[in-house]
């Protein structure tokens, strides 16, 4: 029962969603609706899962006494302390409050610092692995370096086609193989879903079946 | 060792110093190059001018978080400004958990130039998760997934929501997204819905986004911080978006110029050694 009531109820959410579509009648769209809603409260579970787990780890590795510890403690008064501000300060949502504070002038400039670090690398990368070594990674190579002038206004100043060449490579053969790439996911996104819905493809319940 | 041989083995940090002043420098010495716009940022600017004054608010779903925000924050203060301008209402929501303080922070900026009523002109409606459930519900009904806005009033007592159900009563969705929640938008309002929806991404995501273009079923695109400099152009108020571009062009052509170096100084290196091996053997 414990398999069969899953695939049962996976079976009939999956046809009902893909059947409602064309069924334009008030009560399969009040169905969807109530479906819809069932759905959003059970995805809200997932954060409350993620929590429960990232506690978890944390703990376990402060417990064990792991070498890199520290951080768990870093990690743990991070996600304790702004559960608290969020959860038992009265203004906990207001601009200005210590929880939107601690979000805007610490997550903020830790994020978007790590994110920018990315250009440094690229850089040295770029120097040090992007090589013409066949005719493939030439034109990969001259298509990025057309891209990247024609992207930035630099571009414009150095020849004017370089911005047309750059619409050209965008709307010419990086759409047509998107496309091909796109039609052969979505083929396979329908291929998934019916083994899913027909219970073909159980992995999504655990186990080893 | 051959010159080649020591420009390949030059030390990265000074790489990493080239880039920190290339970056730096024309924000304190701006370059002041010209930003011309393309046909997407323009497509989606006609699309927001479009827009009936005072009437339905325009959804601008702010999907960003921290990590995207140099990119994809221009982009909404030119949009936001751009209603505001125009006396088009702006109702504001975020898919992304971390957007929350990030839409918040934008949306407070943008309506305190313009001196605006919370509840009135523009309205916050916060995050809810389940990205592809929100936006289906929303089509439905905005209350069910949204019964109360982000400081928990009721979605009627608010003015501006007042004539607002679901999509029939927004004109124009526009997603700013870091992810894959502006193909979310365009999956799940636009395709069953038929919602009118532009979208602005990170320049690395803005490749993936020219088929649904092609196809009409995006208004219009903007890439990374060069759309949100085209947007600035277009309603004439530059900022960051502009700002940014004079750094961005000194770095796409230091790039460009290590790779040519790095691709000379490889191939030399390459036929050194072979020419060393052929005398040698």
């Amino acid at each position: 029962m414990r398999r069969q009531i899953p695939l049962a109820l996976c079976f009939i959410f999956g046809v009902f969603m893909a059947i409602q579509y064309f069924i334009p009648l008030h009560s399969v769209a009040d169905m969807q609706e109530r479906i819809l809603m069932w759905l959003q409260t059970l995805l809200a579970f997932a954060f409350l899962l993620g929590t429960v787990s990232l506690i978890k780890v944390h703990y376990h590795k402060i417990r064990n006494r792991a070498d890199d510890r520290f951080y768990s403690y870093v990690a743990l008064a991070g996600l304790l302390g702004m559960i608290s501000f969020g959860f038992f300060h009265p203004a906990h949502n207001a601009p200005g409050s210590p929880f939107s504070m601690l979000f805007l002038n610490v997550q903020v400039p830790i994020e978007a610092t790590m994110f920018s670090l990315l250009a440094f690398y690229v850089a040295s990368a770029a120097f040090r692995a992007f090589r013409a070594r066949t005719l493939e990674a030439t034109l990969l190579l001259v298509a990025a370096c057309i891209v990247m002038l024609g992207r930035v206004p630099i571009g414009d100043i150095i020849h004017g086609g370089i911005p047309q060449m750059t619409r050209w490579i965008l709307e010419v053969p990086n759409l047509a193989s998107k496309r091909g790439v796109m039609i052969g996911v979505g083929l396979g996104m329908m291929a998934t879903a019916l083994k899913i819905i027909l219970g073909i493809e159980r992995a999504w319940m655990g186990g080893s079946d | 060792m051959s010159w080649a041989e020591k420009v390949l083995q030059i030390d990265r940090r000074w790489i990493f110093l080239a880039i920190g002043i290339a970056v730096t420098v024309p924000f304190f010495l701006p370059l002041g190059l010209p930003v011309v716009v393309t046909p997407p940022v323009q497509s989606l600017y006609d699309a927001v001018e479009e827009l009936e004054p005072g009437s339905n608010p325009l959804l601008l779903s702010i999907d960003y978080a921290p990590a995207t925000l140099p990119e994809l924050e221009p982009m909404a203060m030119a949009i936001m400004r751009h209603c505001f301008e125009n006396d088009v209402n702006v109702v504001v929501m975020t898919l992304h958990p971390a957007g929350y303080g990030l839409a918040e922070r934008a949306l407070l900026a943008a309506a305190e130039e313009y001196g605006l009523t919370y509840g009135e002109d523009y309205v916050f409606l916060g995050f809810q998760p389940g990205t592809s459930a929100v936006i289906l519900g929303m089509g439905i009904n905005i209350r069910n997934v949204f019964p109360e806005d982000a400081y928990g009033a009721p979605m009627d007592d608010l003015p501006l929501m007042q004539g607002v159900r679901n999509y029939d009563d927004i004109p124009l969705v526009i997603s700013l997204a870091g992810w894959s929640a502006a193909e979310a938008w365009i999956y799940y309002a636009y395709q069953p819905y038929r919602q009118r929806v532009g979208a602005g991404v990170t320049a690395v995501m803005a490749t993936d986004f020219y088929p649904y273009l092609n196809a009409g079923q995006l208004e219009g695109l903007l890439g990374g911080m060069r759309g949100a400099a085209e947007y600035e152009v277009l309603i004439d108020t530059p900022d960051q978006g502009a700002r940014g571009m004079d750094s961005q062009s000194v770095i796409h052509l230091i790039i460009i110029i290590l790779i040519a170096v790095g691709n000379a100084a490889y191939f030399i290196s390459r036929r050194g050694k072979t020419v060393s091996g052929v005398s040698g053997s």
